[in-house]
């Protein structure tokens, strides 16, 4: 579904590349979180993937970038937005704050695209209905928390039915049961057939809900694999990227002799609880 | 150094949403408390009564000798400074120097202690280099950053952190984490806004627990914690290790150190 290849990118304004040389193969339905520090390119990734660079931000781009089946230099970005959305972290980013209620304003998209009047409010329900918002659509977009926000601009862009779904820290100022609503979400949708690119900090919730995790490192994939393996690896602390803690207390234990070394390091709390069950009823 | 206090606090936003509900709170000069609870829950709305920013609908409010509703916004800015949850919010000057100049050139400091603030400011932050950066030519977790500085350079007694671990990797963590300790050391009142409950378990030692605009829970994090039931009802998840060994039926702790020793003493 996305297909990057040599992709290089430097900024404008820049000169050191923000992408330095990325191959990626990204499967339909996939669940996709990208981590990596601050600065590393996990944003100019997704914004590279939308066709946001070139075609927003100008700039150098080598290598060939295809999504949904169309190369994404070639083609505008108006076309490309249709398959694929992008949500930011600050969702007053997203919210047009042309309509009064939040039901309008998830409908807003659908309205420009001349959608009919019966097809644009039964998707507008259906995603009312997926994001657990059904309650908060006579209200004003400007009246909710920060976690109700982020619901309403990610319902916006769902209602559109895009192929790819771009996350830019989507959850970081959700509270914990916010954020884990809006990763189960995804992950619903991701079990649907949309492919899901997330970039998130959140270890725990990549590890209950991502199957897979890519780590950027200055502009380039260093670690790419499976939940599991990826949020255990010992490279994530030297890279400056944070673990859960219980990986951390299960490496600890590891170190004193107090963890069953066949078991891989837990990356989810209930992975750990066993782990540690177990440890805990094996004599030293 | 001056303590805060909170007295039957209510606020209704305009359009009838009732965000406070006679919220009483004291906090000692000097101490640092942690503000949880889920979105919504009226975190922000109590913590914008401390610089005016909104004015209690019956109840008062007091930093230090000031009930803010004898303030106003300009005299409360010299003694509580907020680094909102968006940096971009609070940025509105060209150049990172200038924006961290801003507040106290507008306190009133000589330009010689202003320079000296932006300075140190910049230094804490591990800004320096940027200090001729547009604002906006950096990365929104350095802005962040910047707004912090901002406020840093104010030498508030009284500072408001809204989320300053959101949006942070590992490394910018661990500098959150140092400004702090310093922040303590030296005395200042703190109030932490944060969903990042390991973060905030590791640097507080009261924590406030906010639902539906009233305290549910109020007290060290060994209580509060220790308190499920209602944690649920306000949609807190208690820091990792300690859902970790309460399902082991270990005594709570936050931290792997403390973990692996209690797993040891346990053998």
């Amino acid at each position: 579904m996305i297909r990057l290849q040599g992709v290089r990118y430097t900024y404008p304004v820049s000169s050191a590349p923000a992408l330095a040389g990325i191959d990626l193969d990204i499967a339909e339905g996939s669940f996709c979180a990208v981590i990596g520090p601050n600065g590393a390119g996990k944003s100019t990734l997704c914004y590279t993937i939308g066709g946001f660079v070139p075609h927003y931000f100008r700039g150098d781009l080598e290598g060939e970038i295809v999504v949904a089946g169309r190369n994404t230099i070639e083609h505008p970005l108006g076309e490309l937005v249709k398959h694929c959305g992008l949500l930011f972290s600050n969702p007053l980013n997203q919210i047009s704050g042309a309509r009064f209620t939040v039901r309008e304003e998830i409908g807003f998209g659908l309205e420009n695209l001349g959608v009919p009047r019966v097809e644009m409010h039964a998707r507008i329900e259906r995603v009312l209905d997926l994001l657990g918002i059904d309650d908060l659509a006579e209200r004003s977009p400007f009246g909710l928390s920060g976690g109700q926000q982020q619901r309403v601009a990610l319902a916006s862009i769902l209602v559109m039915g895009p192929q790819v779904l771009l996350l830019d820290e989507p959850t970081a100022q959700l509270d914990p049961l916010g954020s884990r609503e809006v990763f189960a979400a995804i992950r619903a949708l991701s079990q649907t057939g949309m492919t899901v690119v997330l970039v998130e900090h959140k270890p725990e919730l990549i590890a209950a809900f991502a199957d897979r995790v890519i780590v950027i490192d200055a502009g380039r994939v260093v670690l790419d694999g499976v939940p599991q393996t990826i949020l255990a690896s010992s490279e994530l602390q030297r890279i400056g990227v944070a673990t859960a803690r219980w990986t951390e207390a299960a490496r600890l234990a590891d170190a004193h002799g107090l963890w069953s070394r066949r078991d891989p390091l837990p990356v989810t709390l209930d992975q750990a609880a066993e782990g540690f069950r177990v440890a805990q009823n094996t004599p030293s | 150094m001056i303590p805060i206090a909170f007295r039957n606090v209510s606020y209704s936003y305009p359009g009838g949403v009732v965000a406070l509900r006679d919220v009483s709170l004291a906090i000692a000069a000097g101490e640092t408390v942690a503000l949880i609870g889920q979105n919504g829950a009226g975190k922000t709305t109590l913590a914008r009564h401390l610089n005016g920013l909104l004015q209690p609908a019956s109840g008062t409010v007091t930093v230090g000798d000031w009930n803010t509703n004898s303030r106003t916004v300009a005299q409360l800015a010299g003694r509580v400074g907020y680094v909102f949850q968006h940096p971009d919010q609070q940025i509105f000057k060209r150049k990172v120097r200038d924006e961290v100049a801003f507040g106290p050139r507008n306190l009133g400091f000589s330009p010689a202690r202003v320079a000296e603030l932006v300075e140190s400011s910049l230094s804490a932050t591990e800004l320096t280099a940027y200090a001729d950066h547009h604002p906006h030519d950096l990365l929104p977790s350095q802005r962040k950053y910047v707004a912090l500085a901002s406020v840093l350079a104010m030498q508030t007694p009284v500072l408001v952190l809204d989320e300053p671990t959101a949006g942070q990797d590992a490394r910018g963590v661990r500098l959150m984490e140092r400004i702090l300790g310093r922040l303590q050391a030296e005395g200042r009142t703190l109030v932490i806004i944060s969903h990042d409950m390991d973060f905030s378990v590791d640097h507080c030692r009261r924590f406030v627990v906010l639902d539906e605009g009233h305290i549910l829970l109020d007290g060290p994090p060994e209580q509060v914690f220790a308190r499920p039931e209602l944690l649920t009802k306000a949609a807190v998840e208690p820091p990792q290790l300690a859902r970790l060994a309460s399902r082991l039926d270990l005594p709570l702790v936050w931290d792997a150190q403390t973990f692996v020793e209690q797993l040891k003493a346990q053998r």
